[in-house]
């Protein structure tokens, strides 16, 4: 069984009106069944409001599921004495950098988890060292988060998870409010951290770039995963990508315009190299 | 219509000890009509520039010219400048706060002393151009999602009828799908209200599918201010000052650099369609 | 402009001050507090002011950072000391149109001036000398035997270290959303009071639904990382007493005997 499974997950909420009368039920999530296998990259894919933010929420038991299950590393979400066994074990980072810092300077900000969870006060300052390491925001340990920039403060933020030594790190759209050079720090420290740790991360993103590294995608769309598969495999699906509201890198997108003007090129063309290779063999047939 | 940026400088915290220069000896012409990209990371000052051009900020040193008028001369008014050029911040939604959409979209008239009628029809047009249904005018403004909330902001400012209208990524949060539906509103109202448009962002392949012009704003300094293709070709010198060319111009490069005599200039998948199928074909 | 306001900003030094313990500090800043309120002794004042200079020298804490904190209170001042001026029975010396000035009148509004000038002084260099953490662990360790009476003493102390850390953010915020209603042709300068009221609806509720907005996502990611209160709660940097601290007490004790003392015994005044 993967690190993360979730059986027919549903999540739904009632929608009330201005006098608080019941409108609706709205079914954010929609029997949702996925298996995450440990030590992966996942990303999952969605425009806003397909309800990925929703799905991500229950693996750190956020939220609870109205129907079905989630089980975190053999823990079943709904048991509630375990929740804070949960989010050790699944960390979460969020989309908005200076509202998920509490702390006014960066190695106590990167002590908040470990403090919450009772590790004695030596270990703190171990768990701290190494976690800004692992992000590569050391030398920043005596500064105010104020004074860092969007990329670097998201670091912080992955580094507060680390110190919790989390088994694996959910991550909703950290890289929406960062400008380029942000993104890039933030995707190079995940990569890293799934690499040389091990660390399964989830990243929740709109970015197409971000997905191509992927081990492993999942497509969201009114509460349901209706794609599911390698990025090559999800890319290769233009059309209806685009139908979801979603996108596709520039490399792969400029592939499919070719074939679909006549060009036997393959599906899926995920990098430069790729397109090159592909134009090769139809050039010099 | 004309903005004239005549060698302006300015000074962030003046007198304290994180005083900064935040624009160096910066000119530039704006004519009416034209559609303009400003690039540069954050802290490159092009959210600080944008912000002299209606005269939020005031630099330090040189002048600023609106129709020939310089705008720091003593009686000139700075809501008159304002009514011609509007500007819409990042993430624009989170400024609205009337009752009802609508009502909030006839603040920015109001201000400006259009008649009731007039602030009215002005909100109608202004809600009309961004493609905003009718039947969420009376809406609160908070029961909207993002993107609506966004179009509702930008339209907040459409409504003042500036000449020329500055938006500081407009796209930043939004998906695909949003990000497309703004930057086409937008192209819209360049093209068939002939509104002049600077548009403030990250993303170099929007800015190459839109715009007449690039501005490239580095440390304060305007380090390029020419057409896309002419600013993009220089992207090894992008490249150092940490930006980069639009994804399709990398793989033009890659394209050529195996042998396929490629148009390296093509700065859009359109562009570089057609050149690759005139080679292959 | 917003920026501008030292209160509560913390100076990095390592001074003697700094390095104390932050309930010694807030005792002796509760105990300053409370002797510029004893009377109008100019002895006491004397040993007050004393006092604060040789805190303040010992801080490193450069004057300007103090007196910075100051230009906000200005219209406190003059307003308490106009009332006290002009508002006080006594013996008159000076009398204009409608307006008396008396001798106990001069006595109170000198008196005032000083008071909120060594108060602000002394608050100062509380805030100045001490991270906000370190204000809030503090008081959190220090109020601690409230916990016995259910006073919430760890949510209070969390609360206060989270408006602190916030206090940049939304200030930054308020400028922004001012910059953006005034790209509107909002008008902030201008027009009588109720209308300069008014203006400020389009500022105060954008900025308070962001912050209900903020807290909402601080309380989520919080929660994310096993925030469950103060049970169980272990610290990175545990509040110990060292011999400085100690030396601190006795030093506070000696300064409340004196001043106790000469408000009891020396009730000198000028003039």
């Amino acid at each position: 069984m993967g690190i993360v499974k979730t059986k027919n997950l549903t999540f739904e909420y009632i929608r009330r009106d201005d006098e608080g009368n019941v409108e609706g039920v709205t079914k954010a999530v929609d029997d949702v069944s996925i298996d995450l296998k440990e030590g992966d990259f996942v990303a999952i894919l969605g425009h806003n409001g397909s309800g990925k933010s929703t799905l991500a929420k229950h693996i750190n038991a956020l939220l609870l599921p109205t129907e079905g299950s989630v089980i975190v590393d053999g823990i079943d979400t709904l048991d509630t004495d375990q929740m804070l066994k949960v989010r050790q074990t699944a960390g979460m980072v969020f989309q908005n950098p200076d509202n998920q810092i509490i702390g006014t300077v960066v190695e106590e900000e990167v002590a908040f988890g470990p403090e919450n969870m009772g590790v004695p006060t030596k270990e703190i300052w171990e768990r701290v060292e190494d976690s800004l390491k692992a992000v590569g925001m050391f030398a920043f340990r005596t500064a105010s988060p104020n004074k860092l920039s969007g990329g670097q403060k998201q670091r912080i933020a992955i580094a507060g998870i680390v110190a919790m030594k989390p088994k694996c790190i959910i991550l909703d759209e950290p890289t929406a409010m960062l400008d380029p050079k942000g993104r890039a720090e933030v995707l190079r420290v995940l990569h890293e951290l799934n690499e040389k740790e091990g660390v399964t991360i989830i990243l929740i993103t709109h970015y197409m770039e971000e997905v191509i590294e992927a081990d492993s995608v999942f497509v969201c769309d009114k509460g349901r995963i209706v794609m599911q598969g390698s990025p090559k495999e999800i890319f290769s699906h233009v059309e209806e990508l685009k139908e979801l509201r979603l996108d596709v890198p520039q490399v792969t997108e400029l592939a499919y315009e070719l074939k679909k003007a006549g060009i036997p090129i393959k599906d899926g063309i995920l990098t430069n190299e790729e397109l090159v290779r592909e134009l090769k063999n139809v050039y010099y047939r | 219509m004309s903005i004239i940026v005549d060698k302006i400088s300015y000074i962030y915290e003046e007198g304290s000890s994180m005083e900064r220069l935040a624009l160096d000896n910066i000119s530039c012409v704006i004519e009416q009509g034209e559609f303009i990209g400003v690039i540069g990371h954050t802290g490159s000052g092009k959210s600080t520039f944008i912000q002299h051009l209606n005269g939020l900020l005031k630099a330090n040193k040189g002048h600023i010219y609106y129709n020939e008028q310089d705008i720091y001369a003593p009686d000139f008014k700075m809501q008159e400048l304002r009514k011609h050029v509007g500007l819409v911040f990042q993430y624009p939604e989170h400024q609205l706060f009337e009752s009802t959409i609508f009502k909030d979209v006839c603040f920015g008239p109001k201000n400006l002393g259009f008649s009731d009628k007039d602030t009215q029809i002005a909100a109608f047009n202004a809600l009309r151009q961004v493609g905003l249904d009718e039947s969420l005018y009376y809406q609160s403004p908070f029961d909207l999602s993002g993107g609506q909330k966004r179009r509702v902001a930008i339209a907040g400012v459409l409504a003042m009828k500036p000449d020329v209208i500055i938006l500081d990524e407009p796209t930043a949060g939004l998906d695909p799908k949003g990000r497309d539906e703004i930057l086409d509103c937008v192209k819209k109202l360049h093209d068939e209200m002939k509104i002049t448009v600077i548009l403030v962002s990250h993303s170099m392949e929007d800015v190459a599918k839109y715009v007449d012009r690039i501005m490239v704003i580095n440390d304060g300094k305007l380090v390029f201010n020419n057409e896309p293709k002419a600013v993009f070709a220089r992207h090894e010198e992008l490249e150092k000052i940490g930006l980069a060319a639009p994804s399709v111009t990398y793989i033009m490069e890659d394209l050529y650099k195996a042998g396929f005599d490629v148009d390296r200039s093509a700065i859009t998948i359109e562009e570089a369609k057609n050149s690759i199928l005139n080679l292959l074909k | 402009m917003l920026r501008d306001i030292t209160l509560g900003q913390y100076y990095r030094a390592n001074s003697l001050i700094h390095r104390l313990d932050p309930r010694v500090k807030l005792l002796g800043t509760l105990i300053f507090i409370i002797s510029l309120f004893l009377g109008q002794s100019i002895w006491l004042y004397a040993l007050i002011t004393v006092a604060l200079i040789a805190v303040i020298k010992l801080s490193k804490v450069p004057l300007k950072y103090i007196t910075k904190g100051m230009k906000s209170i200005v219209i406190l001042v003059i307003i308490s000391a106009a009332f006290n001026l002009f508002l006080t029975d006594g013996e008159v010396i000076f009398r204009f149109w409608k307006l008396t000035i008396t001798r106990e009148g001069i006595y109170q509004c000198v008196f005032m001036i000083i008071r909120l000038i060594y108060l602000i002084c002394g608050t100062s260099i509380m805030t100045l000398t001490t991270t906000p953490t370190n204000l809030t662990d503090g008081i959190e360790k220090g109020l601690d035997f409230l916990n016995k009476i259910k006073v919430p003493v760890h949510e209070v102390a969390m609360m206060m270290s989270i408006a602190l850390r916030f206090i940049p953010i939304l200030m930054e915020e308020t400028d922004k959303i001012m910059k953006a209603q005034m790209a509107r042709g909002a008008d902030f300068e201008s027009g009588n009071l109720v209308k300069r009221a008014k203006a400020l609806i389009p500022i105060l509720v954008p900025l308070f639904v962001s912050a209900f907005r903020r807290a909402n996502d601080l309380a989520m990611a919080m929660e994310a990382r096993c925030y469950h209160g103060s049970e169980g709660r272990t610290k990175m940097k545990p509040l110990k007493y060292k011999s400085r601290d100690h030396k601190a007490y006795i030093a506070l004790g000696v300064y409340s005997v004196l001043v106790i003392a000469i408000s009891i015994f020396m009730k000198g005044r000028f003039i």
